[in-house]
């Protein structure tokens, strides 16, 4: 092999590396984010067990409601239709 | 001496990390390698961070020895996992240079990889070995015993390979010239940025048990009458954390 690579096929080589370190730490971040998640949720369901003041649910940005929120919509919509 | 937050060192991390991978792609020059050379960047300042990680586990391991203090352990064994992750991406960044420069994804004549990856292996089970024994005591005192002895094993290993002859890996820090002064520029940036990193990760996670530890600590004080949860079947934390949990076990330990 020439030892020094055509610039387009090194440019994979760089670009699988850095793309392998990036993937890597998202998943590490994932997996920190997950664990947080659940510490908040059970945060809350001791808040709520013990009647204390609930914890603030986490801020979501302005926008696109999430899949339970919009079931939660829709579920007391057809409670009030009824 | 007040520490820096999270945050600030989170910040101080991406600062350094983005200027010196701007340095390397758009200020030090493209050696006789060829453009793959940018690899040398990312895969030396993993390898460094991951190793000089596993030396300070064994650090705090030998405070954790002397003073009994679970807290060590516990950070012992953050920088461990920490630094075990480093090294995946310091193998696999590494394949990549390999197969790019040399045809192949692995040499086995190479006694720098070869060595890398036994030091990798050793660590890679001590999770095995801390997860085998039930008694939190036990579990951080051989916990601790095995991070010194394979932390020793680190620079030993390091000189080992100096030593050895002959190699094709190329010598970042050699007697022969060693970097030009851009390269050096971008490199030292790269690898402080990198250890910003790990820093941050390690403090990150430390943050995580913590509060998870708090949580459990707070649910028996307030919740008395409910059965603890079944503790998973690896999960003994370290002594500085599992005094407060069983969160350990899940996540962090053994996903490595």
């Amino acid at each position: 092999m020439d030892p020094v690579l055509a610039l387009s096929e090194a440019e994979g080589y760089v670009a699988g590396a850095y793309l392998a370190f990036a993937a890597l730490l998202l998943i590490y971040l994932a997996i920190m984010a997950a664990k947080l998640a659940r510490i908040q949720r059970e945060l809350r369901e001791l808040a709520e067990s013990t009647g204390a003041p609930q914890p603030p649910k986490p801020k979501r940005k302005a926008g696109r409601a999430s899949r339970a929120q919009r079931r939660e919509v829709e579920a007391a919509r057809r409670e009030a239709q009824r | 001496m007040s520490t820096p937050s999270l945050r600030t060192l989170a910040l101080a991390a991406a600062t350094l990390l983005v200027g010196g991978y701007a340095l390397a792609f758009f200020y030090a020059p493209i050696e006789a390698e060829g453009f793959i050379q940018k690899i040398f960047y990312l895969h030396v300042p993993l390898a460094v961070v991951a190793l000089l990680g596993f030396i300070l586990a064994a650090v705090h391991s030998i405070r954790h020895l002397r003073s009994g203090d679970g807290v060590h352990d516990a950070r012992s064994y953050v920088s461990i996992h920490i630094s075990v992750v480093f090294a995946v991406g310091a193998l696999a960044t590494g394949a990549l240079w390999a197969k790019g420069q040399w045809g192949v994804w692995w040499e086995w004549r190479e006694p720098t990889l070869v060595s890398f990856l036994i030091v990798f292996l050793l660590y890679a089970t001590y999770y095995p070995l801390r997860y085998s024994i039930e008694d939190r005591d036990r579990q951080a005192r051989y916990a601790s015993v095995f991070a010194i002895t394979a932390g020793a094993f680190v620079p030993l290993n390091f000189l080992a390979v100096r030593l050895a002859d002959p190699f094709i890996h190329p010598r970042t820090f050699s007697s022969a010239g060693g970097l030009p002064g851009e390269m050096l520029l971008a490199f030292l940036v790269c690898l402080a940025g990198m250890a910003l990193l790990w820093a941050t990760l390690v403090w990150f996670e430390l943050a995580s048990k913590a509060a998870s530890g708090d949580l459990a600590k707070l649910r028996r004080a307030l919740l008395p009458s409910e059965q603890p949860p079944p503790a998973p079947r690896r999960a003994v934390a370290p002594a500085g954390v599992s005094a407060m949990s069983t969160d350990l076990g899940d996540g962090a330990g053994g996903r490595s």
